[in-house]
């Protein structure tokens, strides 16, 4: 008899339970504290949610928790400001003596809060976000997936730290820095295709990716199109068909490559026309950011390397 | 005073201490010192401890739940596609938050959906698919075939979303070991809701898991309609599980080794042992927490780790003792 009416109730209420997690998940989310209105904010941005971050004053003291976030501010003369960063940021070497908070999806919530911070920029982690500012702590998401992403996050971060033209003024000469680097491609390897290999599997940077953006603009042909996306996993057969003028990838990726099933028959292997790059020079191609000027500068030397021995 | 008083004082006094213990764990590893750390100790440790312990209790409860409904010692509340299920929800919304998402303009709404709405969802469908496939409640060894294969269609699913969206998978990874690092006073406020609510009911229905003791014939001789009684109870029990993964991931063991410990101590019938197996899986966690978070300070160990390590440990001393009197 109770059960009966207890198996009813039940019933009852947890058959409004899926309505009712339908209806939270449509409330939007929490506003997050507004800066106090007494002086006027001198510090105004948009962020990639589109929320509109306001500061009273430039940032004094910034959390990043995204390796090119970290480069960028650094780029932009503000690394004495930074007092916190991700366990994967590590150029330049000044940034290695901070606080390392843990990545992205396993942030330590505590250590930031601790550090008492003006701005935390970080890339997508919608949990850490959410409560940092519910914790009251100013956060600006900012995604730079491509190159014209960087570009604009770049303009971003710069506006964040008071002076909105820096960020331009950045990247004119990271495209300069390209630029330079593109016209020292030698000759006989311009408009060469190339296989550019992000992660054993195999992962490619295909030409819609941000590294593959630098290779375009130093003139070499992706093997990868973009109809592929940015970073596919690919059939190695794809590779092996396409039979890349040269590759480029880790120095450990290089030294195995011959081995796996099939590589064998990649001309560009059989003839030394790949490029391990150690694994320092490496984060400056996987990173979407101001570096990848160095990335051009690395690409280049290994070209040139290249040509040389060819010479021989 | 009987073992069972006994048993609820030391669990109250262990929960009691290692509350104080969470309070002083912090970056630094144990300190407790008001004056400096006094908003990070409200803000932040505070409702994390309090949040471990909630969810701890929940995952004893579906763990209690579960074994008292299939009779079976090894059954924890992640067996019938709740675990899948939430896996997948966590999966969809990072991708969708990912670069593929961008390109098919989900990513604002993934946002807004969030990781715990998605995760929660993705549980209580994995569980309602299970319940589809097997056709109700009625027999439990298709109810459990069916969570397996509900299981492994989720977990493939998730796989190939993961395919599209490899930047997901960091983010997968965390949530498969659990931690309790996002957790604040909304999440507290959520997760004592949902055991207010899952306790008492579960509670009432304790009668339906005593006469699953005596077998599934005699206790249909009894006149409880079962598969409806049963259907609650799973509801309940994805209820519970449901939100302890959305708000603290995957955390292992604690649902399995709960009442098992507490069967170890105390004879008791199910209302009680529900109660009992709450309580010490809340204590099992909160000590875990605890621990996680001070053992490599500054760093943290994602607490799923730490309740694998010990609860296979103590799985396997519960072997060797029953090999050794058998």
């Amino acid at each position: 008899m109770i059960a009966r009416r207890v198996m009813r109730a039940a019933l009852r209420v947890l058959s409004m339970l899926p309505m009712l997690s339908v209806l939270c998940t449509l409330l939007p989310a929490q506003a997050a504290p507004s800066a106090s209105n007494a002086a006027p904010p001198s510090i105004r941005f948009v962020d990639d949610r589109g929320r509109n971050i306001v500061l009273a004053a430039p940032p004094a003291r910034i959390v990043s928790l995204l390796p090119s976030l970290t480069e960028t501010v650094c780029e932009l003369g503000a690394c004495d400001r930074l007092v916190g960063t991700d366990r994967f940021s590590n150029w330049p070497a000044a940034v290695r003596a901070l606080p390392k908070l843990g990545g992205l999806e396993d942030a330590q919530v505590e250590r930031i809060v601790a550090l008492k911070p003006d701005l935390v920029l970080v890339a997508n982690a919608p949990r850490l976000i959410e409560r940092l500012e519910g914790l009251g702590v100013p956060v600006a998401m900012l995604i730079p997936d491509t190159f014209d992403d960087a570009r604009r996050v770049a303009a971003v971060v710069a506006g964040a730290l008071g002076d909105a033209a820096a960020g331009e003024r950045l990247w004119q000469r990271t495209e300069a820095r390209i630029a330079a680097a593109a016209s020292r491609v030698p000759r006989a390897l311009r408009g060469q295709r190339v296989y550019l290999e992000v992660a054993s599997a195999p992962y490619a940077a295909g030409e819609a990716s941000f590294v593959g953006a630098v290779l375009a603009r130093l003139g070499l042909v992706n093997i990868v199109p973009a109809s592929l996306g940015p970073f596919p996993r690919l059939n190695p057969e794809f590779v092996l068909r396409a039979q890349p003028d040269m590759i480029i990838a880790t120095e450990g990726a290089v030294a195995e490559m011959p081995g796996r099933a099939g590589f064998g028959s990649l001309r560009a292997l059989r003839e030394g026309r790949a490029c391990g790059i150690a694994p320092e020079p490496w984060d400056s191609l996987v990173r979407s950011g101001p570096r990848l000027a160095d990335a051009a500068e690395v690409i280049v030397r290994c070209l040139e390397r290249m040509a040389a021995t060819a010479a021989r | 005073m009987t073992s069972v008083t006994r048993l609820a004082l030391a669990l109250l006094a262990l929960a009691l201490a290692l509350g104080v213990l969470g309070l002083a764990a912090g970056a630094q590893g144990l300190g407790l010192d008001w004056a400096a750390d006094g908003a990070l100790i409200a803000d932040i440790r505070a409702p994390r401890t309090l949040g471990a312990f909630g969810v701890g209790a929940l995952l004893g409860l579906a763990g209690a739940i579960a074994q008292g409904l299939f009779r079976n010692p090894l059954a924890d509340p992640y067996l019938l596609g709740t675990a899948a299920g939430a896996g997948l929800g966590v999966v969809l919304v990072l991708a969708a938050g990912g670069m593929v998402g961008a390109r098919f303009g989900v990513a604002a709404l993934a946002l807004q959906v969030g990781l715990v709405s998605a995760a929660f969802a993705g549980a209580v469908l994995g569980m309602l698919l299970t319940l589809a496939l097997a056709r109700g409640a009625g027999r439990p060894m298709v109810l459990l075939l069916a969570g397996v294969v509900v299981g492994v269609l989720l977990t493939a699913l998730a796989e190939l979303v993961l395919l599209f969206s490899p930047e997901a998978l960091r983010g997968k990874q965390v949530f498969m070991l659990g931690g309790t690092g996002f957790l604040g006073w909304s999440s507290v406020a959520t997760i004592t809701v949902v055991l207010a609510l899952a306790l008492p009911l579960s509670m009432l229905l304790a009668r339906v898991l005593d006469a699953l003791v005596l077998g599934e014939a005699s206790a249909a001789s009894l006149g409880l309609p079962l598969p409806r009684l049963r259907l609650v109870l799973l509801l309940l029990m994805a209820l519970a599980t449901g939100c302890a993964v959305a708000q603290a991931g995957l955390v292992a063991f604690v649902g399995l080794v709960a009442p098992h410990l507490v069967r170890r101590w105390v004879t008791v019938a199910h209302g009680p042992l529900l109660v009992l197996s709450a309580a010490t899986g809340g204590v099992l966690l909160l000590a875990a927490d605890v621990v996680a978070r001070v053992v490599i300070a500054p760093q943290e160990l994602p607490v799923g780790l730490l309740t694998a390590l010990l609860g296979g440990a103590f799985l396997l001393v519960l072997l060797r003792r029953a090999g050794a009197t058998a």
